[in-house]
């Protein structure tokens, strides 16, 4: 495909599978025989592997795959997996929707799914941040949400002023797609700079973490903020735009201003943000918010996140939080109840636990807290520091023994998370 | 002293590796020792305080890093801080203002002068754990910190590096960090002080006068040295 090529009008629904060139046809062919193989040979869930193989025989493939689907990114530092998998569900209200549910986030993970799906005329695909120009140029997309962007895996991760400007240069080039952006992340705002306006939906879905927005991307000033969330560059090149969509009185109200209820299984004001900015998506494609609504209230857990399972009398939920702004989110979301604790600090995670003294933890203070994970000793230190009582567990199962019958919330990160999920049997 | 104040510079430019961190754990062994402390957060649009005990500056990325030293040398404020011999703790990029000169977003850049060193882009950036001796004067257990740096530091003839190398980079693969009487820079993070808690003491004890500082229970900060000092191999 070339680059110049520009987004379509809506195309008619098709029947069958489409026709692709025989390289194609074979490269996804193989695509999904690998995927099948790694499922059923039990070394993961295959989309990473499939999208990789596949992609090596045609590397056009992901954009021959996208071609003629009504395409939605999802990207931002936290929240995407959640968004996807809530956008998915709204949209599937006008048919079947391709996405990437495994969390492979990456080109070969997106090849991997639109060629497991076949033939789709809507896909809706979680985007890693540093990815999204790459898969906006391949997949040509109708709609783009740009979530939030902040610190993540210090030793590894780009500046965050630098993503919004790679995000930026990014969006410059493709004027047609329509953007979902929040409007209470200063970085967000800056990345999508001069889009045409008819073709931006702003939203305000209660941001937490504010520490990596104290300067301005544009021109290095300061942020000012006031009590109500606004805020301004003091230098007056950027300010916050305002919100179509918005989170009131525990209500998603849209973009005519009507207010409703949004009932979900997925705890906290977090998620509820989640599903404004999913339903702000979903009308994009035509989707009634209210037909939209019931739909992700059948959302239960996110690739085993906030999945529930009872152990030994212990009502056991899963958060996962990666970096300091999804700490804060987790602590919003958790029980008040006893909570473990896990750290790693392998490759995925990032190598440095500097980051653990960017989170206050003293909203745990009260509850019953256990540590555990690789790098318990270093959480062990933390909270020390920030005075929470805490005992040392070995193991996962030594954490269950520890509590009495009843809940048991349970925040790790990345490896953790998986370490443990493996433990439950791999819940989804 | 009434009360020792614990200055932490910038944390709007300068608090990329848990820098508030090494502020928090001051703090905390100040009061533990019944020593009254404040702390002190000051941002780069305010005036630094003349008459802080202990600076704190951390690391950040290099558009920062530029911002900071600029805002700094306007300042003035830490030049006569360390004309009053106050204590004076930075890491990474902020060790790097402390020198002459340093590189950032490819360019070379003014630094405040306050330590005889200059820095400059290395071969290949340095990431990983980072394990040294102490110099033996300061009669201190061996540093133990999470390094992640592009450039290296030469130092003056006249100054000392903090430590000699016994896993990862630091300075120059010999030499980590600076000594120059009460001023040291590491590149050290985890944070530094949580990892090193003699280290902090070391501060509390240079900014109080104080030689000798009520034990505290190290059960697990014990723990945690032994456990990172034994993934490099050291016991
Ligand atoms: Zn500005």
């Amino acid at each position: 495909m070339s680059d110049d090529r520009k987004p379509t009008e809506l195309p008619a629904p098709r029947a069958s599978t489409p026709r692709l060139p025989l390289r194609t046809a074979l490269a996804a062919q193989v695509s999904r025989t690998a995927a099948a193989l790694s499922r059923a040979t039990g070394r993961g869930d295959g989309s990473v592997i499939g999208g990789r193989l596949g992609m090596m025989i045609d590397p056009d493939l992901l954009a021959r795959l996208a071609d003629g689907r009504e395409i939605a990114l999802v990207s931002g530092t936290n929240g995407k997996t959640t968004t996807t998998r809530f956008t998915a569900a709204a949209v599937g209200v006008l048919g079947d929707v391709a996405t990437n549910s495994f969390g492979a986030n990456m080109p070969t993970g997106h090849t991997s799914a639109l060629a497991r799906a076949g033939d789709t005329r809507y896909a809706v695909l979680e985007v890693d941040e540093h990815y999204l120009p790459q898969v906006i140029k391949a997949t040509l997309p109708k709609v783009v949400a740009l979530l939030n962007l902040s610190r993540d895996q210090l030793d590894r991760a780009k500046e965050v002023a630098m993503m919004a400007q790679l995000w930026r240069d990014a969006l410059d080039a493709y004027p047609a797609v329509h953007v979902v952006a929040n409007a209470d992340d200063p970085m967000v705002v800056y990345a999508v700079g001069d889009h045409p306006p008819a073709r931006i939906t702003w939203f305000s879905a209660g941001q937490r973490w504010q520490d990596d927005s104290h300067v301005c991307p544009a021109c290095g000033g300061h942020i000012e903020r006031w009590s109500d969330g606004g805020w301004f560059c003091g230098n007056g090149d950027l300010r916050r735009p305002e919100p179509q969509w918005r989170l009131a009185d525990g209500k998603v109200v849209d973009a005519d201003g009507v207010a409703h209820e949004v009932p979900l299984q997925l705890p906290g004001t977090v998620n509820l943000g989640n599903a404004a900015t999913a339903l702000a998506v979903a009308a994009r494609f035509g989707v009634r918010t209210a037909d939209g609504i019931p739909r992700l209230a059948t959302v239960a857990s996110v690739a085993g996140r906030y999945a529930q399972v009872d152990r030994d009398g212990r009502l056991i939920r899963l958060l996962l939080a990666k970096n300091p702004a999804s700490w804060l989110e987790a602590f919003d979301m958790a029980d008040d109840a006893p909570t473990l604790l896990s750290i790693n600090a392998r490759d995925p995670d990032g190598l440095d636990t500097s980051w653990l003294y960017d989170v206050d933890f003293s909203p745990l203070r009260g509850r019953q807290v256990l540590v555990t994970g690789d790098r318990a000793m270093d959480l062990a230190v933390r909270l020390e520091i920030n005075e929470v009582p805490f005992s040392h567990v070995r193991t996962f199962g030594d954490a269950v023994a520890a509590v009495p019958p009843g809940r048991l919330e349970v925040i790790a990160n990345y490896t953790a998370f998986q370490d443990i999920r493996a433990e439950l049997d791999r819940v989804v | 002293m009434s009360e020792l104040t614990i200055v932490w510079v910038y944390p709007d430019l300068l608090s990329t590796y848990g820098d508030r961190g090494n502020m928090l754990i001051l703090h905390r062994r100040a009061l533990a020792r019944g020593i009254p402390a404040r702390t002190v957060e000051v941002r780069s649009d305010e005036k630094l305080p003349a008459h802080g005990d202990i600076y704190l500056i951390g690391g950040g990325e290099d558009g920062p890093q530029a911002s900071a030293a600029e805002r700094l040398i306007a300042d003035g404020g830490l030049h006569r801080a360390a004309a009053d011999r106050a204590v004076i703790f930075a890491v990474c990029a902020g060790y790097q203002l402390l020198g002459s000169s340093f590189f950032a977003k490819g360019e070379k850049c003014a630094g405040l002068g306050l330590v005889d060193l200059h820095s400059d882009r290395g071969p290949s950036r340095a990431v990983g754990e980072l394990a040294g001796d102490i110099a033996p004067e300061l009669g201190l257990p061996p540093l133990t910190g999470f390094e992640n740096h592009g450039g290296r530091t030469h130092l003056g003839a006249g100054v000392r590096p903090l430590a000699t190398v016994t896993t990862g980079v630091g300075n120059d693969s010999v030499g980590e960090g600076v000594w120059a009487g009460t001023i040291l820079g590491t590149y050290a993070h985890g944070p530094a002080l949580a990892r090193n808690p003699a280290l902090a003491d070391l501060l509390l004890r240079w900014a109080t006068g104080e030689e000798n500082l009520a034990p505290l229970d190290e059960t697990w900060t014990g723990r945690l040295r032994a456990e990172r000092l034994a993934a490099v191999g050291r016991s």
